[in-house]
């Protein structure tokens, strides 16, 4: 069994892989005549877009074109970004309602009264626009529910199932889910806040446990790998802001005590403790946002940044090394994907455990 | 740079989507499964504690039924050895009852013997004095020739014939 | 040396701290479970959450470094 599953992961690993490959290469195609820049290549895979970038065949580019939503001064405009015509430097002019709009490192400007087309100055900064809010379906967003449409498809279908069958044994998929619940339940939830009040935080932890891990999955598939929607600072800040108001509003007496006048301490050392617990309590908050991100962002850097040794060296010898290398990171990256979410999910645990716990 | 800043739009669509799903799947997952699988560990704990329960309970049972048996083979017991008693008793009385009823007929036996006896002395006495009468009437006539002779005669006689 | 350079070197230098921790964490937790193995369970999830938050240490590095960068 542990073989087998061993021999998954790795056959796994071997598939992403060759897709990266493939990525790696096909960015080079694209910017054939001039020359490959890695940090470039690996800057766009990790950002988000605003269209999803499949392939590109022949030269052209295969990608499914996602709505813009702007929330100008005039009121909201949407236009779907194949207006851009694939266009990411500024150049191609939208207009919309009166306003213009260029995409420019796939971030949206819309241009002042009066001009026509975008200026820069020396380090690539637009000079003659701004920027509007943008509500833009992006390509994570559009990952993020196309991961939420799989956890609900999954976890509606096990409840499901525990209906139809006999004395609540489960079948089909909830014989592939329970355990992960059960794991959530008994080794984050039970141990970290407590035999009696565990139950009111279930919900949150096992919706952050698997919304994260399903997440960092698909992070990992090759074709859809642009959507780092887990190695994307807004998507852990999200998380984290949850993690913290959670924890601020179930805080009881005990926890504020603990952080405003610490018990069993001389009333000096009581007053300088004060501002590093108060720094503490944010800093819980942010370092979840700060290991999620970090984490999932330097595993894609990492694997893409060995298979551009490829095509930095321009040459097949480096190849099997670098296979073997981004082979064994991307091994690593499959456990990390698990890790990853269980650790968000046990230190979210943790705080919601010191801020219900009781004095003793 | 940019790495670090988060977009505003993704934060937008992440908490809408994030509390999206928190509810649904609240409402239509975690409940129904945690209520499954919790009910099932209570139907387990259940089934165990009344297993146990059944097992006392047999422990119980077996004890009384051993009880019971012992009960019954100590009463078995006891009226076999009532019995036994009871057995060795007769035996005994008729023993001593024949024993009595034996002495008594060799008494009886004895005592008979003993007047038969008698009778028979006597009637040998009889017989004896009526033949030594005979006797000493054919001495008598025999000797009645000589008459101080036989008269001698049967006093020596006599006095040889003492009787017992 | 440009910015990038130093930001590199920082990054550099953070992943230093952090595998030393890491390293320690790892080191102590194996030896306690040689040590005890009926506890592995318990001391695997700890050393793993204790590992967590070296990490986040180093990580704050990282992320002062891709500030620079």
């Amino acid at each position: 069994m542990k073989i087998n599953i061993f021999k998954n992961v790795i056959l796994s690993a071997l598939f992403l892989t060759v897709f990266n490959i493939g990525f790696a290469s096909e960015t080079k195609e694209a910017g054939d005549d001039e020359k490959f820049d890695p940090k470039e290549m690996i800057m766009h895979h990790v950002k988000d877009a605003h269209e999803f970038h499949i392939i590109d065949w022949n030269g052209k580019p295969i990608s499914l074109s996602l709505p813009i939503i702007l929330w100008t001064d005039n009121g909201l405009i949407t236009f779907m970004s194949s207006e851009f015509h694939h266009d990411d430097a500024g150049q191609e002019v939208v207009e919309k309602n009166g306003d213009k709009f260029v995409k420019f490192h796939e971030k949206i400007y819309q241009l002042n009264d009066g001009a026509s087309t975008a200026t820069f100055d020396d380090e690539y900064h637009v000079t003659n626009a701004s920027k509007p809010l943008d509500f833009s379906i992006t390509r994570n967003v559009f990952m993020m529910w196309v991961s939420v449409a799989v956890l609900l498809l999954i976890f509606i279908g096990s409840a499901r199932s525990y209906k139809k069958s006999k004395n609540g044994v489960p079948t089909g998929i909830a014989a592939f889910t329970e355990p992960l619940v059960v794991f959530v339940r008994d080794e984050i939830a039970r141990p970290m806040i407590g035999e009696h009040k565990y139950k009111r935080y279930m919900p949150y932890l096992l919706t952050v446990f698997f919304f994260i891990w399903i997440n960092n999955i698909f992070g990992l598939i090759p074709i859809i790998n642009g959507a780092n929607l887990s190695g994307n600072i807004a998507f852990t800040f999200v998380l984290a802001l949850f993690t913290f108001i959670i924890t601020t509003v179930s805080g009881n007496k005990n926890y504020w005590k603990h952080i405003f006048w610490m018990p069993g301490v001389p009333v000096p050392i009581k007053i300088f403790l004060i501002p590093i617990e108060l720094i503490g309590v944010f800093t819980k908050p942010i370092s979840l946002m700060i290991r999620l991100f970090a984490n999932i962002t330097a595993g894609h850097i990492i694997i893409l940044a060995l298979m551009s040794l490829i095509f930095i060296f321009k040459t097949w010898t480096v190849a099997p090394i670098s296979v073997a290398f981004s082979l064994f990171i991307t091994v690593i990256e499959i456990v990390v994907t698990a890790i990853q979410a269980y650790i968000f999910t046990i230190l979210s645990a943790l705080y919601f455990g010191m801020a219900t716990e009781e004095e003793h | 740079m940019d790495l670090v800043t988060p977009g505003f739009g993704l934060v937008f669509w992440s908490i809408i989507t994030f509390l999206c799903l928190l509810f649904i799947l609240r409402k239509f997952a975690w409940k129904p499964i945690l209520g499954a699988v919790s009910d099932r560990e209570e139907g387990i704990k259940d089934a165990l504690a009344s297993a146990e329960k059944a097992k006392l309970e047999m422990q119980n049972l077996h004890a009384d039924n051993e009880r019971i048996l012992q009960e019954a083979r100590a009463e078995r017991e006891a009226m076999l050895k009532d019995a036994r008693d009871m057995k060795n008793k007769i035996v005994t009385d008729a023993k001593d009852e024949a024993q009595v009823q034996a002495n008594k007929m060799i008494e009886q036996a004895q005592a008979a013997i003993q007047s038969e006896k008698k009778a028979a002395m006597a009637e040998l006495k009889s017989h004896v004095a009526s033949l030594s009468i005979e006797i000493a009437e054919k001495v008598v006539r025999n000797e009645l020739s000589n008459k101080d002779k036989q008269l001698k005669l049967v006093e020596d006689m006599l006095g040889e014939a003492t009787l017992n | 040396m440009t910015i990038t350079g130093i930001a590199a070197i920082g990054a550099g230098l953070a992943a230093i701290g952090a595998g030393i921790g890491i390293g320690k964490i790892g080191g102590s937790a194996m030896e306690a479970m040689a040590r005890q193995p009926e506890m592995h369970g318990k001391i695997q999830s700890s050393a793993l959450i204790l590992a967590a938050f070296v990490e986040a240490v180093a990580l704050f590095g990282v992320v002062v470094a891709l500030l620079q960068g």
